[in-house]
């Protein structure tokens, strides 16, 4: 399963920025622990089920009753920038 | 030739839950507040917090599914969409990806000549809303040349409920009149306010195009920013024919998002294909599965109101209202149900239909107070539509009585007794009074017999105004007539 | 015994019992961290102005009559736990200047029973390495040996309760991370079931794997600290809804009847001699205090280091997508947002966190999910079932807690191998089930004496059971007893390491 890491393309959906030699360095690393990983592949896994949470909890809920907010200017005091009572953000180019 | 064409339309609507609180947190959920207030450590993905689900919006969902005849997995979870957006706090949306909450089902849903139709759907999931940004700089708000965006996250963690149909519609006006039957089960459901000019209900359309006759479906695109129904309409009009004019130039509908250009009345491309997201989803760990029990469901089941395709067959078949009427009554559960009870007192569904749409709705119009919450009590209504039916009171009267009852309830018989208002059917009595009118204008009397019969209106006015409204106009018309001859 | 010297079990007691006061307890821990801290760097804030204020608050409702099952306790919070007011760093630049709106349910259980912050414990940046070497805020050194790590992820709580300037430490371990720093800080360091305590407020790394517990100098302190810090919290759905079984109340002194559990495939002949002889010797000691060793085998272990490398860096790549520079911590200004995106990151984030950040993005990406992520998911199925079989013929399981003494700073720069560290830890994080590390002796190393942990793990609940066999042990071997030479230095001073 395992093949060359397009190290670019996971760094674009994971939006962090790569210089050239982070490119190769980090493609380097993953591709060893990736060599590593291979080694499920001698697992038999066919029928057995998926594990997301090692818990036996089902149907957590919560009653839709209202819980205290923060504070606006605790909110807006955190952000690091703000106009107005909005968050600012730079301009989004596309979705 | 356009009619060897077939339009294919999908639709998607996201639909707002009209819960208290949020999906994940107990901030609030409401419209209009002040930006950025109802916001918490979990619905502002602050490091550490964690989602806990609102079960009453699992149950809201789980009853708009029975209600389109859904299946109800026994087993469903939550996943992780992940893409980065500023609106989107913590850069993944809590969604479900392929174990929906609903799973199939169908809306019916009918035209505006009453023809009833099926659109099956594919999944109805639960997920939760973003915040809402506002794109400034550029003068008209939108998001292309803006220089900066305001982002408000008070929406941010609205439980949000997303219906899928089959690509199973096949005009604009069936596309219109499925989310008008969608819309109306919600509202019927009380499960959200569905306006969509609050955006608590947006919808996007997948429109394809393909010979007619053939199975394999055309290249689609998906139609974004569609704000009413009229928009979602023309929208689905312009694109089909876009899409047609492409294929008879021999050209390729390119699988893109389009959005809709309300003042141009046209579709532009907004991304394609090639620019699609790569969502990672994988099953939130934050939270554990959902098993929604056999028990659970038959209550709820059990729990539905009539819905409205079924109120629709009862009012045109069992009642025999015109499909317009029925329609009118239908939107606005409320005013059905009211309808409901009058019918129910009077016996008369016609009548009773007449009155609700017609001087009722006038009333509610002007004062702003809805029909179902004004004074007139139903059963009240249905007296007097007895009282008319039986000509003991005038329409005139009868439209008196009404706003009497609008302001301060009350039996319109008893109004009718106490007052004496009751309609004059005494051929003797009303006979007197069109001799007294006769005798009071000779000169009109006179016009009359020279040929200007139109003043005979006059005359009849004159008598209905000596008998303070109370005389039988049609008797009065009648006498006056037979009088002058 | 100096008042820093004291378990958290005897400050509890001589506060309550009005002996001591919490300022008393409170101004020696800091004076402590003032004299030590410079040397082992353990906190990366000291909270004095809290520290105080909690004091008061303690001694005040002391005063009143009030019994607090913490009275007094100093407590080291690793910096991944929220605190309100203080900042949270998690020891990355992105979250360096944060100030937390709210505390930890974990935290808020252990200050309402008078626990007394003394400061924000260093850790590997977001909880991702076993040395603590990958915090971009700060050193933090071994106290038995400055010039080794104190292990990681949670190595300032180690680090600080080994040197004294706390009694207990709260650490979050998500495939060891309390238990290896434990271990190498001469600590007994307790991971509970997962789900036993609330992770809300612990700023995430692997939400499936995530569990906050205690490092402290003694197994009784430990199982007070489980008794206040775990529960049902509705904040957390992931919290379990049963009741807590107290740990603190009864614990044994043998282990007669006990079955413990040898596993097969953590093979001692694997290890450098020196540590085998170390374990023989604890398994020995096991079987003299009553307890009946038996073979278990737990077929898929060696996966597990690989099956952990897909998990947790695929749940954490998404846990850090909040991290974005739109509505806190770091923003790296830029013209549009998507730059901004990846200039924050690239700058706020360390290299370990951007190495996970892209595993887990690639483990999930379409066309890998299957090949990955499921796979091993599936693999973390076969590990708790290893783990449910095994616990039908013992009680519990003893192992090596790692497979190494504490290294030097510096000494292993390879990612791989600092993974591996992990090798003896994570079967148990994935099965969830509670474990803990023990001190069991001492391996010489360039003229220093390390410290080793036994690794001892229990079935899902039964923390009682696995805290007082771990209580045994350590009362019948008393290796525990070895005061840190930081510590103990205090009142001269501490050489610089070379
Ligand atoms: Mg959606
Ligand atoms: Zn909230």
């Amino acid at each position: 399963m395992s093949e060359k890491i397009n190290v670019r393309y996971v760094a674009k959906l994971a939006r962090i920025a790569l210089t050239d030699d982070e490119v190769d360095r980090f493609g380097a690393q993953l591709a060893v622990l990736l060599e590593h990983v291979e080694a499920l592949g001698k697992l038999d896994v066919g029928a057995v089920p998926a594990t997301a949470q090692v818990l036996e909890l089902a149907n957590v809920t919560r009653d839709d009753k209202p819980a205290p907010c923060l504070d606006r200017d605790t909110v807006l005091g955190q952000a690091p920038r703000t106009q107005g009572a909005f968050v600012r953000v730079p301009r989004i180019l596309a979705e | 030739m356009k009619a060897t064409y077939e339009a294919v339309v999908g639709i998607e609507c996201h639909v707002e839950l009209k819960t208290r609180t949020k999906m994940f947190c107990g901030c609030a959920n409401a419209f209009g507040s002040e930006p950025n207030t109802n916001v918490c450590p979990v619905c502002l993905a602050l490091p550490g917090a964690l989602p806990v689900p609102n079960g009453v919006a699992i149950e809201q969902t789980v009853r708009a599914g029975l209600a389109f005849g859904a299946r109800i997995p026994a087993y469903s979870k939550f996943d992780r969409k992940n893409y980065f957006y500023p609106d989107m706090p913590k850069n993944y949306q809590i969604s479900q990806y392929d174990m929906p909450l609903v799973q199939g089902g169908e809306v019916r849903y009918w035209l505006e000549d009453g023809t009833m139709k099926r659109c099956p759907l594919v999944r109805i999931h639960l997920e939760e809303d973003t915040g809402k940004s506002t794109h400034a700089g550029s003068g008209d708000g939108r998001i292309a040349g803006s220089l900066y965006s305001l982002v408000d996250f008070n929406r941010a963690g609205v439980p949000l409920m997303e219906c899928v149909s089959e690509p199973a519609l096949h005009s604009a006006a069936d596309a219109v009149a499925y989310l008008a039957s969608l819309r109306r089960t919600l509202m019927e459901l009380g499960v959200s306010d569905v306006k969509m000019e609050e955006g608590s209900l947006r919808c996007d359309a997948n429109v394809s195009v393909r010979l007619a006759g053939e199975a394999a479906l055309g290249t689609k695109t998906e139609i974004k920013n569609m704000n009413s129904f009229r928009s979602v309409q023309r929208a689905i009009e312009s694109e089909v024919d876009r899409q047609i004019s492409l294929l008879e130039r021999g050209e390729r509908v390119v699988q893109e998002t389009r959005g809709w250009d309300e003042a141009n009345g046209v579709t532009h491309p907004m991304r394609s294909k090639e620019q699609a997201h790569d969502y990672r989803y994988f099953p939130d760990p934050d939270l554990v599965p959902l098993e929604i029990a056999g028990d659970d469901v038959e209550r709820l089941r059990v729990g539905l109101p009539e819905l409205p395709w079924e109120r629709f067959e009862r009012y045109t078949r069992a009642f025999g209202l015109g499909s317009k009427q029925a329609t009118q009554l239908i939107d606005t559960p409320s005013l059905a149900r009211y309808f409901d009870r009058v019918v129910n007192a009077s016996s008369n569904p016609q009548q009773s239909a007449n009155f609700v749409l017609g001087e009722l709705s006038r009333l509610a119009n002007d004062s702003g107070v809805a029909v179902a919450d004004s004074k007139a009590e139903p059963e009240g209504v249905a007296e007097l539509i007895v009282l008319v039916e039986a000509r003991t009171v005038n329409s005139k009267i009868a439209k008196e009585l009404l706003e009497r009852m609008w302001r301060n309830g009350g039996s319109p018989k008893a109004i009718v007794e106490d007052e004496g208002l009751a309609q004059t059917n005494d051929a003797d009595e009303i006979e007197n009074l069109v001799e007294g009118v006769i005798a009071a204008h000779a000169s009109v009397v006179a016009d009359y017999r020279a040929g200007k019969s139109n003043v005979i209106g006059f005359l009849i006015g004159q008598a209905m105004k000596a008998s303070r409204s109370k005389a039988d106009p049609q008797l009065v018309s009648e006498l006056m007539k037979k009088r002058l001859r | 015994m100096k008042l820093v010297d004291r378990s958290a079990f005897d400050v509890a007691r001589d506060v309550n019992a009005r002996r001591l006061s919490a300022r008393e307890v409170t101004d020696a821990a800091l004076a402590q961290a003032d004299a030590v801290d410079g040397q082992v760097g353990a906190y990366l804030r000291v909270e004095y102005d809290l520290a105080r204020a909690a004091a008061a608050r303690v001694d005040a409702r002391i005063a009143s009559g009030e019994r607090l099952a913490l009275a007094g306790v100093p407590l080291a919070v690793k910096d991944n736990m929220c605190v309100i007011g203080t900042r949270t760093t998690c020891a990355s630049r992105i979250l360096e200047h944060w100030t937390a709106p709210y505390t930890a349910t974990a935290v808020q259980r252990m200050l309402d029973a008078g626990c007394i912050p003394i400061g924000k414990a260093n850790l590997d940046e977001f909880a991702m390495g076993s040395s603590c070497e990958n915090s971009a805020l700060g050193v933090t050194r071994n106290p038995y040996d400055l010039s080794r790590v104190p292990g990681g992820s949670s190595g300032g709580s180690a680090a600080a309760v080994a040197a004294r300037e706390a009694a207990i430490g709260m650490g979050s371990d998500t495939g060891g991370s309390i238990r290896e720093p434990g271990a190498f800080c001469n600590l007994v360091g307790f991971k509970p079931t997962y789900g036993r305590v609330s992770r809300y407020g612990l700023i995430a790394f692997a939400s499936s794997l995530d569990q906050i517990g205690p490092l402290t100098r003694t197994v009784r302190d430990a199982a007070m600290a489980y008794d206040v810090m775990s529960g049902h919290d509705p904040m957390d759905s992931t919290s379990l809804p049963r009741a807590v079984e107290p740990a603190s109340r009864a614990l044994p002194t043998d282990l007669r009847g006990l079955r413990v559990g040898i596993v097969r495939e953590f093979d001692l002949q694997a290890l450098a001699p020196a540590m085998r002889t170390i374990y023989e010797r604890a398994y020995a000691e096991l079987e003299s205090l009553g307890a009946a060793l038996v073979d278990v085998s737990l077929p898929t272990v060696d996966y597990g280091v690989a099956t952990y490398y897909l998990i947790a860096p695929a749940e954490c790549s998404a846990n850090l997508a909040r991290f974005d520079g739109v509505r806190y911590g770091l923003r790296v200004d830029a013209a549009d947002v998507g730059t901004m995106y990846e200039q924050t990151r690239a700058q706020g984030f360390g290299p370990e966190v951007k190495r996970r950040v892209l595993i887990g993005t690639y483990a999930l990406s379409s066309g890998y999910y299957d090949a990955y992520y499921v796979r091993a998911q599936k693999a973390r199925t076969l590990a708790a079932k290893d783990f449910a079989v095994a616990f039908g013929a013992c009680d519990i399981i003893a192992s090596p807690a790692t497979s190494c003494p504490p290294f030097t700073l510096g000494a292993k720069s390879d990612p791989y191998s600092m993974y591996l560290m992990d090798y003896y830890t994570i079967p148990m994080s994935l099965a969830g089930v509670p474990a803990l590390s023990v001190p069991c002796g001492w391996v010489r190393e360039a003229q220093a004496d390390l410290p080793l942990g036994l690794q001892l793990a229990a079935p899902h609940f039964a923390e009682p059971l696995l805290l007082g066999a771990a209580h045994a042990y350590e009362q019948a071997t008393g290796y525990s007893a070895r005061v840190s030479p930081a510590a103990a230095g205090s009142a001269t001073g501490i050489e610089e390491p070379a």
